[in-house]
């Protein structure tokens, strides 16, 4: 369940040129499912922005965000120490007791940071997991050896070659043959729509939108489904490809 | 302690509040989810969510755009439909909010009006009709009919005619002369008048070239309307004698204070709901200090005050 909540920042450091990895010192009890994302408030900023969260443990939460705009900018520039309000434990995440063998994860950019705790918790229960991370350049790539480190095998596809297969996680899928019985994937609306048409598998994605609040009130972000209309930041982010309507 | 001697409640044709604070129509939908930060019991009333007679999607999205103090939506009406909500979320709402709450109706024709406040004055924790005339996202519908005195006169009459409750029009400030409007809506039979609706506009991407909105424009609202509507609030509590809610941009209890001395009898809460769930509580928890500041021993003698 949601909740609003102060964090302390105990660390923001780049990962790339553009991505930064903050981590946040707070109670995490809200968050219940890999996949879910917090909701922070910035100063001068009238809406707050939405971050998947990658990771968290009982007194802390890992975000990695991608500088996009004023707001993610700005967040590039807060140092050690400095407090948040954040709306955290908001949408309903992936499910990882889905029953299946082996599972693949694809992630594209920014796209990437929530499957990493759902790698952690589909090992935790005995899967085997597949990831392919999608990236424009090699200067781009981020945590391929941090999902290695958690036990997974990791396939990297790169738009511009720099970096494993060259062309899209579709093509890495293809390339190193992946066997998996259900997917995971979360990353921009071509990769999510590629792949969902291109695996029989069935599968979840995770989707974003431009909010208004983050947690159901004003209906926003809301899309529509095969099975009745949805909003991304409630009955998402995480949809079920069976009920998507491309 | 300073809140026992101070009084918060108003009245609006004869409905009591406890406070004068209630969130606007579409920004706190029927409850459920502000429930699950704080006993939303606290509140004066509720807007809910705006009705019509079908079920609608609304606009395609992108549907918010954020604006320095403040965010235009596109939304659309979005709505399961007055029968839906009347089955299935008012019974909700009256499992998690004991007191009455106003039903805000839209439609796209004078007999959608009708029908959607006929089904809304019979249910029975309904106390006030908040007749949406003026949004500005919907076409051949929703603000056309609030931007002509004729029409916003039409509207009025119609749902009068088959309303027992007390009905309020909700105007948009998209106009010239907003004086007009509520004049010939009071002169229709109105019972109260509430405004501000939101205040139609646009950004655009300049990396895209494009505007973010899907649908170009939409609504601004937040602290951005704030002196818009108290302005309105003002011009038209000074012409008409029918009570006024006042909403746009309200933040604080100061700013509860200030509509309430434009002449507001009740305050709506809009944008602040979005980006700040607790708002609704916090402004009513701090409003006896704030009326300890400034003198004020009970809300009711503030309204209109400012000549």
């Amino acid at each position: 369940m949601y909740k609003r909540a102060k964090y302390t920042i105990r660390e923001n450091t780049p990962l790339t040129t553009s991505v930064y990895r903050m981590c946040l010192e707070g109670d995490t009890q809200w968050i219940t499912r890999p996949g879910q994302f917090v909701n922070i408030e910035l100063d001068g900023l009238y809406l707050r922005r939405p971050i998947s969260i990658c990771d968290w443990d009982e007194n802390s939460i890992t975000l990695i965000y991608k500088v996009v705009g004023r707001g993610t900018e700005q967040m590039s520039r807060m140092t050690q120490g400095e407090v948040l309000d954040v709306l955290t434990g908001l949408g309903n995440g992936f499910n990882p007791d889905v029953e299946c063998q082996k599972v693949l994860l694809v992630g594209g950019g920014v796209g990437v940071p929530p499957l990493y705790r759902l790698a952690k918790e589909l090992l935790g229960r005995g899967r085997s997991v597949s990831v392919v991370l999608g990236f424009g350049s090699k200067a781009e790539l981020f945590y391929e050896e941090e999902f290695r480190a958690l036990g997974a095998d990791v396939y990297v596809s790169t738009v511009d070659g720099s970096a494993g297969v060259k062309g899209f996680v579709t093509d890495a899928i293809c390339e190193g043959n992946i066997s998996f019985d259900y997917f995971y994937a979360c990353g921009p609306l071509p990769m999510l729509k590629a792949l969902s048409q291109s695996c029989e598998q069935s599968g979840e994605l995770s989707f974003e939108e431009r909010m208004g609040c983050g947690f159901g009130a004003c209906m926003g972000c809301s899309c529509k489904t095969l099975t009745g209309n949805k909003r991304i930041c409630k009955e998402g982010p995480v949809m079920r490809k069976e009920e998507i309507l491309w | 302690m300073v809140n026992d001697m101070k009084d918060l409640s108003v009245e609006l044709c004869g409905v009591k509040l406890d406070n004068p604070v209630i969130p606007a129509s579409g920004t706190f939908g029927f409850g459920r989810e502000h429930n699950e930060f704080y006993d939303i019991n606290i509140l004066g009333s509720i807007s809910i969510k705006g009705t019509t007679r079908e079920a609608r999607f609304g606009n395609p999205t992108p549907r918010i755009a954020e604006c320095r103090s403040g965010l235009i939506n596109s939304v659309g009406l979005q709505n399961p439909g007055v029968d839906a909500v009347v089955a299935e979320e008012l019974p909700h709402l009256r499992s998690i909010f004991h007191k009455p709450i106003i039903a805000n109706v839209s439609g796209f024709s004078i007999d959608e009006y009708v029908e959607c406040c006929q089904k809304m004055d019979s249910a029975e924790q309904v106390a006030i009709i908040e007749v949406n005339v003026s949004c500005p996202n919907v076409h051949n519908g929703g603000m056309s009919f609030g931007t002509q005195p004729e029409m916003a006169a039409e509207v009025t009459r119609a749902v009068k005619a088959v309303t027992h409750k007390p009905v309020f029009i909700k105007l948009s400030p998209n106009v010239t002369d907003i004086v007009a409007i509520a004049r010939a809506c009071e002169e229709a039979g109105a019972d109260g008048i509430c405004l501000i609706n939101t205040l139609l506009g646009m950004r655009i991407d300049t990396m895209r070239r494009r505007a973010v909105i899907a649908n170009k424009m939409g609504g601004l609202s937040g602290p951005a309307v704030f002196p818009v509507a108290v302005r309105m609030v003002y011009q038209v509590s000074k012409a008409c004698n029918i009570p006024v809610m006042g909403c746009g941009g309200v933040e604080s209890a100061s700013d509860v204070i200030e509509m309430m001395m434009a002449g507001a009898t009740a305050v709506q809460v809009g944008a602040a709901n979005l980006k700040n769930p607790y708002a609704c509580k916090e402004i009513i928890e701090s409003l006896p200090t704030e009326m300890d500041r400034l003198g004020i021993t009970s809300l009711r003698d503030i309204i209109g005050i400012v000549e």
